[in-house]
């Protein structure tokens, strides 16, 4: 061999070491992914709902992904008081108009997932606490959100998450 | 290692010699927890607790391995297998409550060894290996009582799991993914059932292997003590067999008729009713709390209810959370007195008594509703808390001014009795203090 001191063996050693070690590394690769959600989970990904019986300052909870979601039909005076808030101000800024559909503002339409830990708040059903802002109320921490399911108080970081959606008629809602 | 005057095991059955020749088993069991290893002779009952909790884990192991004879982890029937264990299966009632219970048990004598630890400073060089491994192996238990506490598929259940994955989401950019990664879906459905069921029945024998570390690091320096003084001589200590094995199982027996009085006189006493109620996605109860045992931890994370710099409360709650048990980790350089025993600083103890009880006010308050006073008062333990471990101790280590020591193991038990004659290798001074 050439006199750099570098011998056959060394090179046998360091290759078959390193694919040894890149085989185990490809090998962990399955049996990490297995756990993220498998095909059947992500096949429930849309499921579509009637509206048309929910009158204004009433509420329903669906289903998606085995997650509740609120469907709002706002009052006018709820849209008047979360139009008036100043955006600036919350700690996850959006207004309205920005979580709704346009020209269907009434229609607030969220995750019923609180963004803290994920509990699902009060305030969609008849009777429950809707908390000081009049949207919803997470019993588990204390989060409280308004009209506009915007983040007003609490430990929660974020707004309700409005799930991707869309109109197929007036009264037939898409989600997912 | 060993002290040079233990006893050396000397088998005199011919089937014990010819099994220590081919694998010296009963020879390791022997200096391990026999006549072979010699422990400090004063230990009090706050040492039995070692003991005890080891005796918890075997007892979970053996009722969680027959109880998994029987339950099904899917969630469609998960529920309905649990009250099948508690109607029809023989004995089921008895088995579940008794694994339920014992996990109780458990934890209430993990925490009574731990703040033995804090109070005889037993982190302290040269046993900071076995605290350290002392901390996984909490940390382990709380996983698994966790997930344990996820099977019967109840509305605790399942608001738990949902809450405490929730947690990782708390962590910027690789949060949610992580938790649906962890769930294997969106909420904690099918997938998380099976997975937490097949963790639950791996962790404990993870933790039994932690343990034989934890014990082995034990046997290098030899048990600490009340005194916090090294062992010197002969005569400061006793076989462990049959000394501490008599005095163990005594500690056992108390042990066994608090735990029986819990089984059988009031088995859901430290449960909740809420968890008789199947998993229901679409509601979360008005009242969610973890089992008693992470009720501190639960006040610490409900602590944060605002943004802190431009850290938002959620991850500063959890972040929080996780501290409040990491910072154990550190308490061997956090503490730098010389003196181990809280019996001789004077300074130590009164703080060491004052975290107690910041540490039962944060779990009354994590047990109780997320509404005032009990935010503010868990907002005041929390700081306390944390204040102990990275300011008070060091300071106090530093300025304080502890009580003379005895000079043995031996002086201390026998010095201030004036008819005992001291062990031959004690040097003639001892003077009886006042």
């Amino acid at each position: 061999m050439a006199g750099d001191g570098v011998r056959r063996r060394d090179f046998i050693n360091i290759a078959a070491v390193s694919f040894a070690g890149v085989g185990g590394l490809a090998a962990l690769y399955p049996l990490i992914s297995q756990m993220a959600p498998s095909a059947d989970v992500l096949a429930e990904s849309s499921t579509e709902i009637d509206i048309s019986a929910i009158a204004p300052g009433q509420a329903i909870k669906a289903v998606w992904r085995k997650q509740p979601v609120f469907i709002r039909n706002l009052t006018p005076e709820e849209i008047k008081s979360a139009d008036a808030v100043d955006v600036a101000s919350l700690r996850d800024p959006q207004t309205l108009e920005q979580r709704t559909t346009a020209g269907k503002t009434n229609w607030l339409i969220t995750m019923g997932v609180c963004t803290h830990l994920g509990c699902v708040p009060l305030g969609a059903g008849e009777g429950e606490v809707k908390g000081e802002f009049g949207g919803y109320f997470c019993p588990c921490h204390g989060s409280v959100y308004d009209t506009a399911a915007r983040i007003r108080k609490g430990p929660a970081p974020k707004n309700l998450e409005v799930p991707p959606h869309e109109f197929s008629s007036d009264t037939v809602v898409k989600i997912g | 290692m060993s002290f040079p005057w233990a006893n050396e095991y000397k088998p005199s059955h011919p089937l014990m010699q010819w099994i220590d020749e081919k694998l010296p088993l009963p020879r390791f069991v022997y200096n391990a927890v026999g006549a072979g290893y010699p422990v400090p002779r004063n230990l009090n009952y706050m040492w039995n607790f070692g003991v005890l909790a080891g005796f918890a884990l075997v007892l979970q192991i053996v009722t969680g391995v027959v109880l998994a004879m029987h339950y099904a982890a899917n969630a469609g029937v998960a529920f309905d297998s649990v009250e099948h264990i508690m109607r029809d299966v023989n004995w089921g009632w008895m088995l579940r409550y008794a694994h339920a219970n014992g996990a109780s048990m458990f934890f209430i004598v993990v925490y009574t060894h731990i703040f033995r630890g804090f109070f005889y400073s037993s982190y302290k060089a040269p046993r900071e290996m076995i605290w350290l491994l002392g901390v996984v192996i909490f940390l382990l238990m709380m996983a698994t009582a966790f997930m344990g506490y996820v099977l019967p598929w109840g509305q605790m259940s399942f608001w738990g799991a949902k809450v405490i994955t929730g947690l990782f989401s708390a962590i910027p950019l690789v949060g949610p993914p992580l938790q649906e990664w962890l769930l294997g879906g969106f909420a904690p459905d099918n997938a998380a059932l099976n997975r937490f069921f097949s963790l639950h029945f791996l962790l404990p024998f993870v933790i039994l292997g932690v343990i034989i570390l934890h014990v082995w690091a034990l046997h290098i320096p030899g048990s600490s003590n009340p005194t916090g003084v090294e062992v010197k001589q002969e005569s400061d200590t006793v076989p462990f067999h049959p000394y501490y094995t008599a005095k163990d199982g005594f500690g056992l027996g108390i042990f066994l008729m608090v735990y029986c009085a819990l089984v059988f006189f009031a088995p859901n006493l430290l449960g909740h009713p809420d968890n008789y109620i199947p998993a229901n996605p679409l509601s979360t109860p008005a009242h969610i709390v973890p089992e008693w045992y992470f009720w501190p931890f639960y006040a610490i994370l409900r602590a944060f209810t605002s943004d802190f710099l431009i850290i938002p409360a959620k991850l500063m709650g959890v972040l929080a959370m996780f501290s409040a048990i990491l910072v154990w980790f550190f308490l061997p350089w956090l503490d730098t007195s010389p003196v181990r025993s809280g019996h001789y600083r004077p300074l130590f103890r009164k703080f060491f008594y004052a975290l107690v009880i910041d540490v039962l006010v944060l779990g009354y308050c994590g047990g109780a509703p997320a509404e005032e006073p009990y935010v503010m008062i868990s907002q005041i333990a929390s700081m306390y808390y944390f204040l102990h471990f990275l300011v008070i101790l060091p300071i106090v280590s530093s300025i304080e001014t502890p009580q003379p020591l005895p000079f043995s193991i031996t002086e201390a038990v026998l010095g201030k009795d004036e008819h005992a004659t001291l062990a031959p290798a004690t040097p003639p001074s001892a003077p009886a203090v006042a």
